[in-house]
Order: structure tokens, then sequence, then C-alpha cells
């Protein structure tokens, strides 16, 4: 099977350069790339007209939650690889806090197995640290690994216990993947409804400080500096924090980190200006502008690899309630692209190529993946091919998603995956799902 | 409409205009209170449903006294006696309530928020009996209406909060109110208590309730909520009472004239001492009485304007 992408300008991420050229795509992998290549093209290969899109490797969300099995009413693997295929992702990683949890390898494989079967793009899971997100006993880590699992997390809460963080990153040091933490005092955390600060107080709201999240990524620095492991936070979200790594870095401790879209966007005024918008709730929580600046500069500057949306969709009722009582977490796989590309690149925060190598390379590297990540021969023909200028206002009731939690409803964007292509099939074009 | 907003959600969220129209019109309405026969027909034929979530005497009361007093048909609805114990949302409870007709929602609820979120949902006008540690709008307004009533202005007064004002509702409401008439708000208390960043909008923290009230032309000393100790913010009720208990010797450090206030329910002996709760300088019977008159204002704004 032979796809050609022709005539779109090529972004890759490694180089840094956007160029006219064409994509062969042969047999899932991508055989060449660059002007002309077309020509080589076989009689009979489906041809892709880019002319005046963006193409470039296939976006990866290193941080999805696909909430399948188990809660199935929220997303499932059908609906969260259709959102992310109409994002522009072809690959996501999801985490293990479904029900029950993926803690041991036949989880893993139901996911595999599943996402193979039905869904629209690459699933990779993340596997628990410990057992049942317990924080007591380490997960079959082991085991998970030879099933494919490509890191380890209890996402959702912290791995508390710094004698179990301390022989999770040993251990898993083994497999060569990284253990994400979910960076969080859970005192300095507890009841918080968002951000500590100013507008805190105003609310009434109890408040999260930056130093429950920067004193968590403190500690498990000083112990990948005694372990050797690899450890990668996920969705950092204070300037503090960012210090903390740059610091543990100046030692030569082996850290990577994740922004999600929402960090890099919103403020803690945005629970005053909603009126308390459950919609507006998430962990970490949205927080101060000094703090969303230095996001954007992390992100600008490189030290913050990777883009991860969070993507956690949640239901109606989850969120239709009291603002205490709302469920954590927004949705992001189909509002990402978008919202980057109108308000991080479009507003000069930074760069075309940096925010899609945070989306590209940035994450294929953390997560160990050496087939994706890059436009070059021989790579996996995961593309996403973006129209950069279109104009639209998001809709949350358009999603592919089951949940419509999002921040971002309403919003006026330019910019979209106007397809997208996974293992040289195209699954997503013109606004619909193609498989 | 007579106001320029349809619920009353936060003094933050409300104009000066409408504070002072609904303080010019409590003025009017007061004499009321002291008729032999209570009753005017202002809200005939109006029905006001007061929903509370949490225990209370006064504000519920006093809301529900403004009411009858215009003639308009009160129910009220507590957490524990409502369908709320079998499971039901407060989202199902409002739309109930809305679809038998009620005319005004008075909800007093733990979480901060909650009238916003009400107020979205329902047509009906939401009145904040308070929410959490977010605003208590009513307790502000006639606690400005009393200042007023002494003072004949709050244009340049100073106020003094002394106590828990990082969980108090009642301070965050006096805060706004009081600072749009250019009244000079500070707070004093134990840092773990005082809230963050309150400088940026002008307001005034002091750790030692001695340095704070010096020049005070008004103490309003706020309820000690007790739960707090429990959550290692206080080291102990005696601790606390010694050095911020507002006593004879501490009130007489603000001025001769100045006004003692109290939202209560009081905690004797703890944040308040008896001899100036029931002293001459103390307001806080009187802010009950008033607290009547500013709800009959607020709600004769709110539903008698488009009377036929």
């Amino acid at each position: 099977m032979t796809l050609v992408i022709k005539g779109g300008r090529l972004l890759c991420p490694e180089r840094g350069t956007v160029e006219e050229g064409d994509v062969l795509c042969r047999d899932g992998l991508i055989e060449a790339v660059g002007p002309g290549v077309a020509a080589g093209a076989p009689a009979g290969a489906e041809v892709f007209d880019a002319r005046g899109l963006l193409v470039v490797p296939g976006l990866i969300d290193m941080h999805v939650h696909l909430r399948d099995p188990g809660l199935e009413y929220k997303e499932d693997i059908v609906s969260g690889t259709r959102a992310a295929a109409a994002g522009g992702f072809t690959t996501v990683a999801c985490m293990p806090n479904t029900s029950p949890v993926v803690d041991h390898a036949a989880m893993v494989s139901y996911i595999v197995g599943r996402a193979r079967q039905v869904g629209v793009v690459n699933v990779l899971p993340i596997g628990a640290v410990t057992k049942g997100l317990a924080g007591k006993e380490l997960a079959e880590i082991g085991d998970m690994s030879q099933a494919g699992i490509v890191g380890i997390s209890d996402d959702g809460q912290p791995v508390w216990n710094g004698e179990l963080m301390r022989t999770a990153l040993q251990y898993s040091s083994m497999y060569g993947i990284p253990v994400i933490a979910h960076s969080e005092d859970r005192h300095l955390a507890e009841e918080g409804q968002m951000h500590y600060g100013a507008w805190s107080a105003v609310l009434g709201l109890r408040g999260i400080p930056a130093v429950a999240e920067a004193a968590m990524i403190a500690r498990d620095c000083m112990l990948v500096e005694l372990t050797g492991g690899r450890l990668h936070v996920a969705h950092v979200s204070t300037e503090l924090s960012l210090s903390v790594i740059a610091w543990a870095r100046a030692r030569g401790i082996a850290v990577t980190c994740e922004v999600t879209p929402h960090h890099l966007t919103l403020t803690d005024e945005e629970v005053a200006r909603t009126g308390y918008d459950t919609s507006t709730k998430v962990n970490p929580p949205l927080r101060g502008p000094a703090d969303v600046e230095a996001m954007r500069k992390g992100l600008r500057e490189g030290f913050i690899e990777a883009i991860g949306s969070d993507h956690a969709p949640h239901s109606r009722d989850d969120k239709d309630v009291e603002y205490n009582f709302a469920a954590n977490g927004v949705i992001g796989l189909e509002t990402t692209v978008p919202v980057l590309l109108t308000e991080i690149v479009g507003k000069g925060h930074a760069d075309l190529v940096t925010v899609v190598r945070a989306m590209t390379l940035g994450p294929a590297r953390i997560l160990g993946l050496e087939r994706k990540g890059r436009l070059a021969a021989g790579m996996d023909a995961d593309l996403a091919i973006l129209d950069l200028d279109h104009p639209w206002r998001i809709d949350p009731a358009a999603f592919k998603s089951k949940s419509r939690n999002t921040p971002f409803a309403g919003w006026e964007v330019r910019g979209l995956a106007a397809a997208t292509v996974v293992a040289g099939r195209v699954v997503w074009r013109d606004g619909q799902i193609c498989v | 409409m007579l106001l320029g907003t349809r619920d009353i959600l936060s003094l933050r969220e409300m104009s000066r205009d409408d504070m002072a129209l609904i303080l010019d019109t409590a003025e009017s309405l007061r004499e009321i209170i002291y008729r032999p026969i209570k009753k005017v027909p202002t809200l005939r034929g109006k029905t006001v449903v007061t929903f509370f979530h949490e225990a209370s005497t006064r504000t519920r009361t006093s809301f529900e006294l403004a009411a009858k007093y215009m003639s308009a048909d009160t129910v009220s609805l507590s957490a524990s006696t409502s369908a709320l114990v079998k499971g039901e949302s407060l989202k199902d409870t409002a739309l109930t309530l809305e679809a038998m007709g009620s005319d005004c929602i008075i909800m007093r609820h733990g979480v901060s928020g909650s009238c916003h979120y009400l107020a979205r949902m329902v047509d009906a006008p939401v009145i904040n009996a308070g929410d959490g540690m977010h605003e208590h709008p009513t307790q502000g307004l006639l606690d400005m209406f009393t200042i007023r009533r002494h003072k004949g202005s709050l244009e340049g007064l100073r106020v003094v909060l002394v106590g828990d004002s990082l969980h108090s509702r009642v301070a965050r409401s006096n805060i706004w109110g009081l600072s749009k008439f250019g009244a000079e708000v500070s707070l004093a208390g134990p840092a773990t208590l005082l809230p963050e960043g309150m400088g940026a909008i002008g307001v005034k923290s002091f750790a030692r309730v001695e340095d704070a009230l010096p020049g005070a032309d008004v103490v309003m000393v706020l309820r000690l909520q007790r739960e707090r100790q429990g959550k290692g913010l206080l080291p102990s009720l005696r601790e606390y009472a010694r050095l911020y208990c507002i006593n004879g010797r501490r009130l007489a450090l603000a001025k001769p004239d100045a006004l003692l206030m109290h939202p209560g329910p009081m905690n004797r002996g703890i944040e308040i001492g008896t001899d100036v709760a029931d002293g001459p300088q103390s307001l806080i019977t009187e802010q009950v009485t008033n607290g009547v008159a500013v709800r009959m204002a607020i709600l004769y704004l709110l539903l008698g304007g488009a009377s036929e």
C-alpha cells in the first residue's frame, strides 16, 4: 500500500527546517522525504494533495486518559482514539488509572489488543507504579514492560512514600522506561480547589501552593541522583518547579518534563471570570500569570521537552455540580493544535518548529520511540497535515470525544488538523474519520 | 429592574450604585419593623424559598421575616429535610424549586461559588445567604447600613476586622463593600488566619491586634470557627483568646466613639469579651434588626419592581 503526500511544506523537527516537498509512504513506513520524491511513486498510489498545508510527523500526546476499561461513560478506546485522530495525534500514551488499574500484564495486553482492533491511532499504555495505585507495593513492572508499556506512573496521585519511589526508579531503570511523576505534596494540596494566590483568597476556595508541586519534584530529582533512574515530570505548572528542574539538570540529573496547553494559556483568574465554572477545575490547577509566562519561556527555550494535554474526560454529571464536588480535569486532544497555533505560535510565545517538536520528537525521545517523531525515511508513516490558517470556533458538541469538559469552548481559533495519517493510511480528512 | 443585577451573589461584583440603592431603600423600609402591625402588601403573591445547607438562626429568620413583613409567602427547605439526603443533586433540587414557581431562591451552602452555580441554572433571582468561605453579601450590606446610620457616611472610616478572615465570608463581603464606599479596611489576626494578597486591593493586615486598633472607627469581630483548631491553624483556643479576644482593654485602643460589631453567633470569652459585647459601644443586636431592613430592601428591589 502506497501513499504519496504531495506538494506540502515539510517540517522537520530534528533539523528545524520547513521546506517544500513530498512524503512517500509504503507498507506503513516512510520510504522517502523531499522535493520530487512523488515522482518515484508507483502507478495507482494514493495521492494526497498537500499544497498549502504543513506536513509534520504524527503528533504524540504522551499524557492521555482513555478511561478504558471501567469508565467508558467518560471515554473509551474508540472515542478517545477518534478524538486523537481528529486532533492530529497519531500516537497517545494512556494513563493506568482505569478500573481495574493497569498494574499487570493482562491489562496491558487488553489495551494493546483492543486498540489494534478498534483504535484509530497508536495506543501506548503506561503501567502503574504501584499495585492498584495504592502506593504500597510495586506493580509488576517487568512483566508489563514486556507486554508493551512505555513508562510507569501513578498519575492522579504522587508516589507518596519516598522509599517506594526510590525502588520504582531503581527497578524501572532495568527496562529503560521513565517514571512519570504526578508531583504533589498531599498535605499541602489537601482539599485544594485551585491555585493558592490572590484569586483563591478572593473566591474563598482552598488553594494549592506552587510548593506542593515543586517540593515533590525536588525529592524525586534527588532520588534520581541516588538511583540512576529516569524521571519525567508530568504536567509541570509552576515557575518554582522549573527552577527546581533547572537546579537538578545543573547537577547532571536526568529529568524531563511536559506542559499542558491549558497551563500555557490560562491563569487562575479564569475561575473568577467564569463565575466558578467547573471547566476551570483541573489538577494541577491553573496558575498565576508569572507561572504561565514561565511555562511559555520554558517551552520557547526547549527547556520543557514535551507538550502533553492531560486529556482527562469527565461526563457532564461529573462536572455539573458545586465547585468543590466537581472532578478535576479537562480534555485536550481536539483543542491542543488550534489553541497552541492560535495562542502560542500566533502570539509569538514560541515558534512553530519548537511547538511541533514538543509534540513529536520531544515525547518520542522521552518514551524511547525510535521510529516516531521524525520526518525521515525508515520512520513509521505517521503524519499530521495541518492547515495553519483555517479560522473556526471551538464547539464541544462536535467533539469526537465522549466528553465536553473544556475551558476552551467558544474560543475563536486559527488552524487545525486537515488530515491525519497512521501507518500510511489516512484516518482523518476533511472533518471525517475515514476508517 | 431597579437594580443593575438580577442576583445578589457577591459585593465584589456589585456596583456601588446598586449597594447605595439597597442601603437607601432599607432606610425607608426600616420603620415597618417597629409598626404594631408589621405587614405591607408590596410582595403579595410572591413566593420566596430559603434553602439552607448549613445551620443558621439569624440569617434565615431574618430573610423569612423580611419576606413576611412584605406579604410574600415563604417556604423553607433544609439540606437535612430535603431530598438531598436521598442523594438528589443541588441541580435537580434547584430545578424542582423553580418548577414549582418560586420567585426567588435564597441559598446558604458550604461550598464557595455554589450560588453562582445555582444562578446559572435557574431564571429566578438568587440571593447568596453565605457560600463557603466566599461571601455573605447581605451581611456585608447590613454591616455597612449599621455603620452608616451611626457615622453618617462610610467615606474615610477606618474599619478593623479582627479574627479569622481567611475562612470568613463576612470579612470578604465587608472588604469589598466598605472599600467601594471609601472606607479603609484592615485585618487583624494570627498569620495562619489571614488571607493572601490583600495588600493588592488596599487592605492592610496586622498579626498583632494592638497594632491594628489605634484610630479605628469600627471594630468588627469575626466569629472564630472552632473547627479550625482541629486543622492545626491555631495552637489552642486559650492562646487565641489571650492574644486576640476583643475585651475592654483592647477596645480602648480604638477611637473613644468606635463602634463594636459582630455578625454572630458569638463565642463569648474567645473572640469577644462579654464586657464589651454587652457594653455601650456594641451594636450587635441592632445589626440583627438592620439585617431585616436590608433584606426587605433587597427583596423589594429584586421582586417588587416589576409587579403589575
